[in-house]
């Protein structure tokens, strides 16, 4: 790969996944992209950059995209967040939709699966102690860029490494049956959650209105100005009493007014009433439409 | 510092996870058998306890009844850590009292994430 084959690389993944891949990480673009070339029987790196400057958009681009993006992920990571969800968030917006019964999570950069999956074993733990809950609907949209990973979170088959990694041997147990070397999740948790493609560089308004939008570890890899105006964008779709989860390295503070932290509750964001009177109707940035 | 009693026959096992838990920042006790573990225990009781199955002399499964009845015996975390790898072992291991279960092969972060699980780190 020639220096002006990488440049070009650096801005096509900018351009389609907000990724901002640093100058000197040529050797990881290398080493991500040789599977992709053998995959499309392409010789070279060169040839396959050749390829997408002919054809940006093939599936040779999308497979190209989503290779370089980094799906790790795992069950309850970080623990706390999910701890805020069953222990702040769940029983506040029980209380604020005893009306309505309908409470709508998004996730919004959900990988292989173990956030939303997690989110519902909260949900279904929690109803078999309060039956009240029972009444309720929740409905987990989880969505990524990525339509591989979906696909893998869709049959919620985890290797034994992946279901070791957070998950409590309890809930092993309970929710998952054993099929060969691998564990899958079961069909009354895997119908809690909808998955579908979205890339949050996209407009994202059809999807409507949510309680609690857990948007983690995808927004350290965008630069500043594409961080804002995801992060404003999220923020016209919460409800006012809603709550936003941003990764451990994640934070609004000094890039929007339109969430402020929950100081005791780390990684906890809500809507900033203030900010949303002030706030212009210009989006920062501007969503594209389509797709 | 807390204590962990490592209980596997296999002294490569018991080395792994002796490097592993010292870089969480436990003290290492190694047992070969259930019945070293037992004594061990009798002697002084960890915090925690990682726990192979198949062992000579007396298998992991019984040490854990056993240590589940001495006085203060429900006090340590007992982890098993073995290549029982099936929905029926780890059923039994919990019903018989076990806190969490690794399924082997492991490595650091699962460990790690396990021991974090019921409270040890
Ligand atoms: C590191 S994973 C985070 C998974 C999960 N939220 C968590 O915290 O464990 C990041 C995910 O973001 C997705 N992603 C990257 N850029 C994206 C974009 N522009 N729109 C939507 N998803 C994106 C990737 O495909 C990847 O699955």
């Amino acid at each position: 790969m020639t220096p002006d084959d990488f440049d070009f690389l650096r801005k096509m993944l900018r351009e389609r996944s907000g990724l901002v891949l640093a100058a000197e990480k040529q050797y990881l673009a290398e080493s991500r992209l040789l599977p992709v070339a053998r995959k499309y029987n392409i010789a070279s790196l060169g040839d396959l950059v050749q390829q997408l400057r002919v054809m940006p958009n093939s599936p040779l681009a999308v497979a190209t995209v989503e290779a370089m993006t980094t799906n790790e992920t795992f069950f309850f990571r970080d623990k706390l967040p999910y701890d805020h969800f069953r222990d702040t968030i769940l029983p506040a917006l029980v209380a604020a939709h005893d009306r309505d019964k309908r409470i709508r999570i998004w996730c919004a950069a959900a990988s292989t699966g173990q956030e939303p999956y997690s989110l519902a074993l909260i949900i279904r733990e929690l109803a078999q102690k309060e039956p009240a809950l029972a009444a309720y609907r929740f409905d987990i949209l989880a969505t990524d860029l990525s339509g591989d990973v979906l696909e893998r979170a869709r049959s919620g088959i985890y290797s034994q490494f992946e279901v070791q990694r957070g998950l409590p041997i309890q809930l092993l147990l309970k929710y998952f049956s054993q099929v060969g070397e691998t564990w899958q999740i079961a069909p009354e948790i895997r119908a809690m959650v909808q998955f579908r493609t979205l890339n949050l560089l996209n407009d994202f308004s059809p999807l409507g209105r949510f309680d609690v939008v857990f948007c983690r570890n995808v927004l350290i890899y965008f630069d500043q100005p594409t961080k804002i105006q995801v992060l404003n964008r999220i923020a016209r779709q919460i409800a006012e009493d809603g709550y936003l989860a941003l990764g451990a390295a994640e934070t609004v503070v000094g890039l929007t007014d339109a969430f402020r932290p929950l100081t005791e509750k780390r990684g906890l964001y809500v809507p900033n009433p203030a900010a949303r009177d002030l706030e212009p109707l210009a989006m920062a940035g501007g969503a594209r439409r389509g797709m | 510092m807390k204590t962990c009693l490592v209980v596997d026959d296999s002294s490569v096992i018991r080395k792994v996870a002796r490097r592993i838990l010292e870089g969480l920042e436990f003290t290492i006790e190694e047992a070969e058998d259930g019945e070293q573990a037992l004594d061990a225990c009798r002697r002084r009781l960890p915090e925690a306890i990682l726990l192979d199955w198949n062992m000579p002399k007396m298998d992991g499964y019984e040490f854990l009844r056993l240590l589940r009845r001495l006085p203060g015996g429900d006090g340590p975390k007992v982890v098993f850590c073995t290549t029982e790898n099936d929905v029926a072992h780890i059923a039994r291991a919990l019903h018989a009292g076990a806190n969490e279960y690794i399924m082997k092969p492991f490595d650091k972060e699962i460990v790690e994430a396990k021991f974090q699980e019921v409270g040890l780190i």
